[in-house]
């Protein structure tokens, strides 16, 4: 496979995954959830992970945490390396568990995720004890500062309060204290404000916006959402089927859509720019069926330009710009679109800003 | 336009014990013409789907009227009430999952308003049914099948076939898309746009995402914590938003444009939206509006209609 994804070489890749494969063991046969995902993120930069439910967006993340449970989960290939050190299928290393010391993460229902039976102070000061070998009354004052940090108001008696007091965006916000505690050089977001109202989400990204300038952390940001995308990203990777299809600079995927899924994600949205308004177009038919995952390209079924093939063989990940990559055979230089195929005008799709 | 529904100072309190009662729908009035979409948004607890259930019948009305062609409504509906309205409005509601029966064949689903509601026999129920299949974009051979059998979308559709076979005329669309995928919502929505144009359905469509409510609706109305803040075209709400919450409603919306996301100044806001139990004197909105004035503080703003214009907004900046 050609053009993994690359950083220069004057900015060391902070994390860097390569070809990461995780499967499931089920009832029904082995769901190949991850089916070979590399991607790479830098210092104080978010990369946004977007794709739509099953394309396996969180298995990526939660196997990089060590959070896939085994069995029946299975990492059946791949690396993943943070600081040059290999993280994947070890949670421990040199003696330290990098889970919530070196990278952080919150999650997208923080209603669910928080211990009820726990004093919200205590679960901030927690990994504070773990990691580092505070005392806790050290940790707990320590934990205050988090979450006036998160600017939660009154935070000295927040602290003391239970995770029932708080209402979800409170609780995100506590959850992002806790996830920062240990100041990490990554913290993974999964869909972080994915149940949260859109003035709430507003005040979230605020918040992650703040103290990655503040922290120099990256992100990685899960989401569904290209709004979200729009607003906090710095590189976007498409997910779809367990694959990432398309992967560049927030503009390239937003401006120079390169690959039919992210083009058709795009059309089957409202715009509020009334210079651009379409007719939603939506993407017929459903995700592949990841039991028994197409041998071809994952998209092909429900893509408008699929030519033969897109049925057989996988797509090689075509560098189309300077690292905007798009796994499609249309990149191909010998690829034609097939007359019959494109029933949506191409220039819809390619809409290039001035 | 004639109106269709009117909802007269509509009002459900539920009571939570202690003496005390949540807020959730205050005082709205609210009028959908014949053949139009009026789209509802706010943030959850703000009434809105309280609102639409109380106005096809599923709540009682604590006060307030709601009136059907011109006839009042009854205050709680009786069955015989159901009886007979239930072929002139329905609901789609929002979680596909848990809103069909799962001990229910699909056929059984959609059949169910038929029979209980049509004097056809079972063969022309059954090819109603299978004709309503196909309409929505499913197979007829799916009747026999289970709801778990199927996905979110095609689940949507399923409920979208269970209350349009009764071909009623006003329907309630319950955030009927916020739990599907952004491909498979442009699905559902064209779908509800085609059976609207043939049938000539009237719709009120509850939703928290403000572009696809912009997209889908001729007029916009704007709730929070149980009132209504604004009223009027869909594009004027959204582009030239009058009220303060609506303006921070849409400041707050991320646009898939990288560009004007960048350009855009923050205008995040402080604070959430407060309990509707206890419910702040004067306007609801007062203690996070950034325009707040002395008044609004301790006098309830009233819905006004501004000159030169149907947009109506409920805000003392515009006294």
């Amino acid at each position: 496979m050609t053009g993994v994804m690359t950083s220069p070489q004057t900015n060391p890749a902070l994390l860097e995954v390569r070809d990461l494969a995780v499967e499931f063991a089920t009832y029904g046969g082995t769901v190949q959830a991850v089916r070979g995902v590399s991607f790479s993120v830098e210092k104080g930069k978010t990369l946004a992970i977007v794709g739509e439910s099953g394309c396996g967006k969180s298995v990526t993340v939660q196997s990089l945490m060590g959070l896939i449970p085994m069995p029946p989960g299975r990492i059946t290939a791949g690396s993943a390396r943070l600081n040059g050190v290999e993280v994947l299928g070890r949670n421990v290393i040199n003696g330290k568990d990098i889970r919530g010391s070196q990278i952080g993460m919150i999650f997208q229902d923080p209603m669910t995720s928080l211990n009820p039976t726990m004093r919200i102070g205590d679960q901030i000061a927690e990994p504070l004890q773990v990691h580092r070998g505070y005392s806790h009354k050290r940790a707990f004052s320590e934990a205050i500062n988090l979450l006036s940090l998160s600017k939660i108001p009154e935070a000295a008696k927040r602290a003391r309060q239970y995770p029932f007091e708080f209402s979800g965006g409170m609780l995100q916000r506590a959850m992002i204290a806790m996830a920062i505690a240990c100041k990490p050089s990554i913290l993974i977001a999964d869909e972080p404000t994915t149940a949260l109202d859109v003035t709430i989400q507003a005040q979230i990204l605020d918040l992650l916006q703040d103290l990655q300038a503040e922290t120099g952390m990256a992100i990685v940001l899960i989401t569904h959402d290209l709004g979200v995308v729009a607003r906090v990203a710095d590189e976007v990777a498409v997910m779809y089927a367990g694959k990432i299809v398309e992967q560049g600079s927030v503009d390239d995927i937003f401006y120079r859509s390169a690959h039919p899924y992210t083009l058709g994600l795009k059309l089957a949205m409202p715009t509020n720019d009334p210079d651009k308004q379409h007719k939603l177009n939506p993407i017929d038919g459903s995700p592949p069926d990841l039991f028994a995952p197409p041998p071809g390209c994952g998209y092909c079924q429900r893509c408008p330009f699929s030519m033969k093939i897109c049925d057989s063989r996988p797509p090689e990940n075509f560098e189309v710009a300077a690292q905007h990559f798009s796994r499609c055979w249309l990149h191909h230089p010998q690829a034609r679109i097939s007359p019959a195929a494109p029933s949506i005008p191409r220039e819809l799709y390619v809409g290039e800003r001035a | 336009m004639a109106a269709l529904v009117e909802t007269i100072n509509l009002t459900r309190y539920f009571d939570i014990g202690r003496g005390q009662r949540v807020h959730a729908v205050d005082d709205v009035s609210l009028t959908i013409g014949e053949k139009e979409i009026v789209g509802l948004v706010g943030e959850s607890g703000s009434g809105k789907s309280t609102f639409g259930k109380t106005v096809v019948g599923l709540h009682g009305k604590t006060s307030g009227s709601v009136k059907f062609r011109g006839e009042t409504l009854p205050q709680s509906y009786r069955p015989a009430d159901f009886q007979r309205l239930a072929s002139k409005m329905q609901m789609i509601f929002q979680d596909p999952y848990s809103s069909l029966n799962p001990r229910m064949t699909v056929g059984e689903i959609i059949a169910e308003g038929l029979r209980l509601h049509s004097t056809l026999d079972r063969k022309q129920v059954q090819a109603r049914v299978e004709e309503w299949l196909v309409r929505v974009g499913l197979q007829a051979g799916h009747m026999s099948r289970y709801p778990h059998e199927f996905s979110g979308g095609q689940r949507q559709r399923i409920g979208i076939a269970r209350a349009l076979i009764l071909e009623p005329e006003f329907v309630v669309c319950d955030e009927p898309i916020s739990a599907l995928d952004v491909s498979v919502q442009a699905q559902v929505i064209n779908l509800l746009g085609e059976l609207k144009e043939t049938l000539g359905l009237t719709l009120l469509f509850i939703a928290h995402d403000l572009s696809m409510v912009r997209y889908v609706s001729d007029r916009m109305a704007v709730m929070y914590l149980g009132s209504l803040v604004e009223i009027g075209k869909a594009d004027a709400v959204y582009f030239d938003p009058k009220h303060p919450y609506t303006e921070v409603l849409v400041g707050s919306n991320p646009e898939p444009d990288p560009e004007l996301e960048r350009r855009r100044p923050s205008t995040a806001i402080v604070g959430e939206i407060p309990s509707p139990v206890n419910v702040p004197q004067g306007c609801r909105f007062a203690n996070r509006c950034p325009k707040v004035l002395e008044q609004c503080r301790s006098v309830t703003p009233q819905l006004i209609t501004l000159k030169d214009s149907e947009r109506q907004v409920a805000c003392h900046l515009y006294n």
